[in-house]
């Protein structure tokens, strides 16, 4: 056994969400939600590559539908999934859909670029089966993110002393970090925090993180 | 955390039942407390059962390839003797009825996904007609499902796209037959046996969906998914033991899987989806911008 990749049993038991597909629908869905929240808000342009089962078999499972509803913020039990597409038309959203024909590393594999103006954000994002997703590349860096243990995604202007605020806070009120990645757009620009913590913080933990100079939004992933 | 079926029956031991400690384990991992964990697993039980019922009224999917025979089960229940019995056909009709609304988009619960939802609402419902069980029997039913599942998952696969139409329905009629077992009052290692009895069955078994739609063949599957369980669970309650123990029977089932080619594994290139009719429908519905046939 080389990696524990589920580890609550309602990774099995769930989730609850819209049909037809775990992978192809539910787990598109929560892309698209996380890589709204790294942005840290609703995106003007949308280019979405869909690899290999994804691409083959997307369309038919309603992945389009999903990464766009997970990108409106909605999550894989919203009744309004259905009908994304529309929404986005709706909301500006400039989406558009390409199938690539490489291989990837995993068989249902989307590559997100979202922008908004100036600001852009590339993702590989990998759905590894009964809703449960990975974000395997941000911005060009090779990360782990499981999102299957407690996550805590921050988004901030690239400063000096920002790490050292945020743990502060997570320290003073017992919240221990179990792993941390930080990545940057450019020096100086916007960098993203993942951390993932052994301890829920609540909404008050959230709110006083919030409060920091510079940081642009704080956002956890049960 | 228990890493294999072994681990898992040994483990289980110091604990009341295999349900209890999952509910344990979980309290440790989350924080959260059982009360919590107690009412979310309440919840997604609301949603299977929800399910079945609007399924069994009659449902048709997005596409119009699949529905109604959950309807066509229910009917023939009522009106006849059946061959296989009450139990095991109340079984496929629910399953039928969860992957009949799962298909029109509706709302389910993954176990462990959307395309196998149908296998353990199904030999749930059923069993719990059966059996009269409470609410907290239903609610350990489907943490003992998830304790099996978990190692299946981990040491397997419970994606179409990475080990096939095994690792989901396989995975969930494994799951159902463990659950079962240890509700008739078998022990966990019997439960385990039955694991073990229902993967081999199903190794092997290709995903290869009709248009890439979760619908053909996958409804049916879900059918015979739920119908399986029972059989594996009262071999293994007769005693009946797995030659291949069920951890190897896993080993092998993560091998099989990535020794598929990938015309099987979720891609509609292979198998079903690749005969004249099936190639048909999905000409059909590339042709038709409604996606309706």
């Amino acid at each position: 056994m080389t990696e524990q990749r589920f580890k609550s049993v309602f990774d099995i038991i769930g989730p609850t969400m819209i049909g037809p597909s775990s992978s192809h629908t539910a787990g598109a869905c929560r892309i698209g939600k996380v890589v709204r929240t790294i942005f840290g808000e609703e995106p003007k342009k949308v280019e979405i590559y869909l690899y290999d089962s994804f691409a083959k078999t997307g369309l038919g499972h309603g992945t389009d539908i999903a990464l766009v509803g997970g990108l409106l913020g909605m999550d894989p039990d919203d009744s309004r999934l259905a009908s994304s597409l529309k929404l986005a038309y709706e909301h500006n959203m400039d989406v558009s859909f390409s199938m690539k024909k490489e291989k990837a590393d995993h068989p249902n594999s989307v590559r997100l670029i979202v922008s908004n103006g100036k600001k852009t954000l590339n993702i590989l994002g990998i759905s590894i089966g009964g809703g449960s997703i990975q974000i395997s590349e941000l911005n060009g860096f090779k990360i782990h993110l499981s999102l299957g243990t407690p996550t805590l995604i921050i988004v901030h202007k690239d400063l000096p002393g920002m790490i050292s605020k945020v743990s502060s806070i997570l320290s003073q009120n017992e919240i221990n970090i179990g792993t941390m990645t930080v990545t940057r757009v450019s020096k100086g620009d916007q960098a993203i925090m993942i951390i993932e913590v052994d301890q829920k913080p609540n909404k008050q933990i959230l709110e006083e993180l919030r409060q920091i100079s510079k940081l642009e939004s704080a956002n956890f992933f049960e | 955390m228990f890493q294999s079926i072994e681990e898992l029956v040994n483990l289980a031991e110091n604990y009341s039942s295999v349900a209890e400690m999952m509910i344990q384990i979980e309290m440790e991992n989350s924080g959260r407390s059982k009360e919590a964990i107690l009412q979310q697993m309440d919840d997604q039980l609301k949603v299977m059962e929800k399910a079945v019922e609007k399924g069994v009224r009659g449902v048709q999917s997005v596409t119009k390839l699949t529905g109604g025979d959950a309807k066509k089960l229910a009917s023939y229940l009522d009106s006849q003797e059946t061959l296989s019995g009450t139990t095991i056909l109340t079984a496929v009709r629910n399953a039928i009825a969860t992957n009949e609304v799962n298909a029109q988009m509706g709302l389910i619960c993954a176990t462990p996904t959307a395309g196998s939802a149908g296998v353990l609402a199904g030999v749930l419902s059923a069993v719990t007609e059966k059996l009269k069980l409470s609410r907290l029997q239903q609610i350990h039913f489907l943490f003992t499902a998830g304790a099996f599942g978990l190692v299946i998952a981990n040491n397997a696969s419970i994606s179409g796209a990475a080990g096939g139409c095994q690792a989901e329905i396989g995975s969930a009629s494994a799951m159902a037959s463990a659950s079962l077992v240890l509700l008739k009052g078998g022990t966990a290692f019997q439960a385990g046996q039955a694991v073990a009895i229902t993967l081999k069955n199903m190794m092997g078994l290709i995903c290869d969906p009709v248009a890439g739609l979760v619908e053909v063949p996958c409804v049916k599957r879900n059918a015979l998914g739920a119908s399986q369980a029972f059989i594996s669970a009262d071999m293994a309650l007769a005693g009946i033991q797995s030659v291949i123990p069920p951890d190897e029977v896993i080993g092998a089932m993560k091998q099989v899987g990535q020794q598929m080619p990938s015309i099987f594994k979720e891609t509609a290139e292979g198998g079903l989806a690749v005969t004249p009719t099936g190639k048909a429908i999905a000409a059909k519905l590339a042709a038709n911008p409604q996606k309706t046939i």
